[in-house]
C-alpha cells in the first residue's frame, strides 16, 4: 500500500491534494464551535469568529460563484486592473530598461531617482492615485504599473548589462547593426531574466486589490473590504482564496509562456532512465 | 603590388583602468604586421602579450590608441565588414539553434530567410552537423559548438578571417580535425587568415608565416618565419617531418626566452 502512494513524480500531484485537504481539515476542526474544548478562547465561537470556517467560506464562494453568481463583475474589474497594470508597467519597464542600459550617461543621471523611486513604500501612493485618478479603476491601475514597472526595469536593466560580452562582439561581426543587436541579443537575454522575477512577484499584481481595499465601489478588494465593516470573517476569507486561486492561475500561465519562450535553456537532468 | 588584407602600422594599445585612472598598462606597442591576400599567418608569443589585443584592432572592436589599421588599403572604421571572427570563448547566442545561429550573419544582411536557411544547413553540412541543425548550443559538446561557430563565421565568406585560439578548449583529437578542417577549407577558398595560439605546433603546422611576439607590457613582434613546408598538409604528419623540427627548434629557441620572462612578470605580480 506505501509503495503505491509513496511520494514521488507520479503521486505528486496527489500528494499535494492530500496537504491541502489536511490544512482545510485541521482548520476545521480548530474553528468549527463544540467540536473541541476551547483551550484558548472563553467560549467556543471565538475561534470561529476569528479565524472563519471552512464550510462557511466554501458556501460563500459557492454563493458567490453559482447561487447569486454576482461575484463575476468583481472579479472582471479586478482582473482588468491587475492585467492593465501588468501590462503597462512590464512595456514601461522594458523600455525603460533597454534605454538605461544602453546609455550609460543617462543611466549615472537617473541612477538615485530610480533608486529612491524603488525604495519608496509604494502603497502609500495609493491616497494620492485615488486624488489623481478617482476611485474607479484608474488609481487602481496607476498603482499596478508603479510595481510592475520596477519589477521588469530592473530585470531587463540586469539582462542587458549581464549580456555575454563575446556573443555580442560576435554579433557585431557578423554585421548587426544597433537595432538587431537589440532585437537579436539584448532582448533575447533580458527575457530570461524578466520571466526569472515574474514567477516571484505574481502575487503583487493583484496589488489593484489593495487599491480597491482602500477605496472603491467595486472589485474583489472592495469586497474584503465590506465584510470587514461587518466582522465577516468567513468572506474576508473567501475573497483571499479566490485571489490567491487566481494568483496561482496567473503563475501557470507565466510558466508556460516561459515555458514556450525559454526552451533554449539548459536543463538539469535531462537524461532517461532506462 | 596588391595591398595586404590587414595592415597594422605602428599600432599601441593602452588600457586605462575605469577604477584608478592613474593606472595605465601597455599591451602592445609598436606593432606592425601585414597579412597578405590568401595568406594564413599564426602569431604566437607568451600568456599576457597582447595576441587577443591585436586580433581586437584588426576586427575594428577596439580602436589602438596609435597607429594605423588599413584592410585592402583602406582605412579602418568601425566593424572590419570584410572579417569573420572566430572567439575563444563561447559566442553562439543560447537562444538559437544550430542552424538559427548560422543563419544570423545573414539575416542581419537582409539576405531572404529561405536562402538563408538553405546557405546555413549546406554550411552545417560541410563541418559535419547536418543533423544537428535544431540543437540548443547546450546541448552540443565543445567541439560541436566549435565547429557551429566556423559555420556561423565562414557562411557569409569573409575575406579575411580572425582567429583568437580558436581550439583551445578541445581536445586533442578533435583540435587535429578541426585544424585540418580549417586547413581544407583555407585552401579551398584561400582567405587571408590572422591566427592566433600559443600552441606553437599548431601555429607551424597551420600557417605560411610565424609571427613571434614579445612578453609583454608592451609587446611587440620580434621574429618572423616563414614556414616553408608543403602544402597540403596534414596537421598530425606534418609534425614528424624533419623541416617541421628545424622550425620548431628555430622558433623555440626565440620563444623560450620571452615564455620565461612572461612567467617571471606573472610571478612578481602575483
Amino acid at each position: 500500500m506505501w509503495n503505491l502512494i509513496k511520494p514521488r513524480p507520479a503521486t505528486l500531484r496527489l500528494w499535494q491534494l492530500g496537504l491541502l485537504v489536511l490544512l482545510f481539515l485541521f482548520w476545521h476542526v480548530m474553528t468549527r464551535p463544540g467540536l473541541i474544548p476551547p483551550f484558548m478562547f472563553d467560549n467556543d465561537k471565538q475561534a470561529a469568529f476569528f479565524f472563519g470556517e471552512p464550510i462557511k467560506i466554501f458556501g460563500v464562494i459557492r454563493d458567490w460563484f453559482f447561487i447569486n453568481a454576482d461575484i463575476y463583475q468583481h472579479l472582471w474589474v479586478t482582473l482588468a486592473e491587475t492585467v492593465m497594470a501588468f501590462a503597462i508597467g512590464a512595456a514601461g519597464g522594458l523600455a525603460g530598461g533597454l534605454w538605461l542600459a544602453l546609455s550609460p550617461m543617462a543611466s549615472a543621471i537617473l541612477d538615485p531617482y530610480i533608486k529612491a523611486m524603488n525604495a519608496m513604500p509604494r502603497i502609500i501612493l495609493a491616497p494620492i492615485f485615488a486624488v489623481w485618478f478617482g476611485l474607479g479603476m484608474g488609481s487602481k491601475v496607476a498603482l499596478g504599473v508603479t510595481l510592475g514597472f520596477f519589477i521588469v526595469f530592473f530585470n531587463v536593466y540586469q539582462g542587458v548589462k549581464e549580456v555575454s560580452p563575446v556573443v555580442l562582439s560576435s554579433a557585431r561581426m557578423l554585421g548587426a547593426s544597433a537595432r538587431q543587436l537589440l532585437r537579436h541579443v539584448y532582448l533575447p537575454s533580458a527575457t530570461s531574466w524578466v520571466f526569472s522575477s515574474l514567477h516571484t512577484s505574481v502575487g503583487l499584481a493583484f496589488v489593484g486589490a489593495v487599491g480597491e481595499y482602500l477605496g472603491s465601489s467595486q472589485g474583489v478588494g472592495y469586497l474584503i473590504l465590506q465584510a470587514e465593516g461587518s466582522f465577516d470573517i468567513n468572506t474576508v476569507m473567501a475573497g483571499i482564496l479566490v485571489l490567491t486561486a487566481f494568483a496561482l492561475v496567473l503563475d501557470e500561465m507565466v510558466g508556460a509562456i516561459e515555458k514556450r519562450l525559454m526552451v533554449w535553456q539548459p536543463k538539469v537532468g535531462e537524461t532517461e532512465k532506462l | 603590388m596588391a595591398a595586404p588584407a590587414i595592415d597594422l602600422q605602428g599600432v599601441a594599445c593602452t588600457f586605462v583602468s575605469k577604477d584608478h585612472p592613474g593606472q595605465r598598462y601597455t599591451a602592445v606597442q609598436g606593432v606592425d604586421l601585414s597579412v597578405g591576400a590568401g595568406e594564413f599567418v599564426s602569431v604566437v608569443g607568451p600568456t599576457g602579450c597582447g595576441k587577443s589585443t591585436l586580433l581586437n584592432v584588426a576586427a575594428g572592436l577596439l580602436a589602438p590608441s596609435a597607429g594605423s589599421v588599413q584592410v585592402f588599403g583602406e582605412p579602418l572604421t568601425g566593424t572590419n565588414r570584410r572579417a569573420g571572427y572566430m572567439f575563444q570563448a563561447e559566442s553562439l547566442m543560447p537562444w538559437r539553434t544550430a542552424l538559427q545561429n548560422v543563419m544570423a550573419g545573414l539575416q542581419f544582411q537582409g539576405v531572404a530567410q529561405a536562402e538563408a536557411r538553405t546557405r546555413a544547413q549546406e554550411w552545417l553540412a560541410r563541418v559535419g552537423l547536418a543533423d544537428f541543425g535544431d540543437r540548443y548550443p547546450h546541448q552540443m559538446s565543445g567541439g560541436m559548438r566549435k565547429r557551429a561557430s566556423l559555420a556561423q563565421t565562414l557562411v557569409l565568406d569573409p575575406d579575411i578571417i580572425l582567429m583568437d585560439e580558436p581550439f583551445s578548449a578541445l581536445d586533442i583529437q578533435t583540435r587535429q580535425l578541426m585544424e585540418n578542417e580549417v586547413l581544407s577549407l583555407w585552401q579551398a577558398k584561400k582567405k587571408a587568415v590572422l591566427f592566433i595560439t600559443h600552441d606553437l605546433d599548431e601555429a607551424i603546422a597551420m600557417s605560411d608565416r610565424v609571427v613571434v611576439m614579445s612578453a609583454g607590457p608592451a609587446s611587440h613582434p620580434m621574429g618572423e618565419f616563414a614556414i616553408d613546408l608543403p602544402r597540403p598538409r596534414d596537421v598530425a604528419e606534418v609534425k614528424t617531418q624533419p623541416r617541421f623540427l628545424e622550425l620548431h627548434a628555430a622558433i623555440w629557441g626565440e620563444l623560450r626566452e620571452e615564455v620565461l620572462k612572461g612567467y617571471a612578470q606573472q610571478l612578481k605580480k602575483a
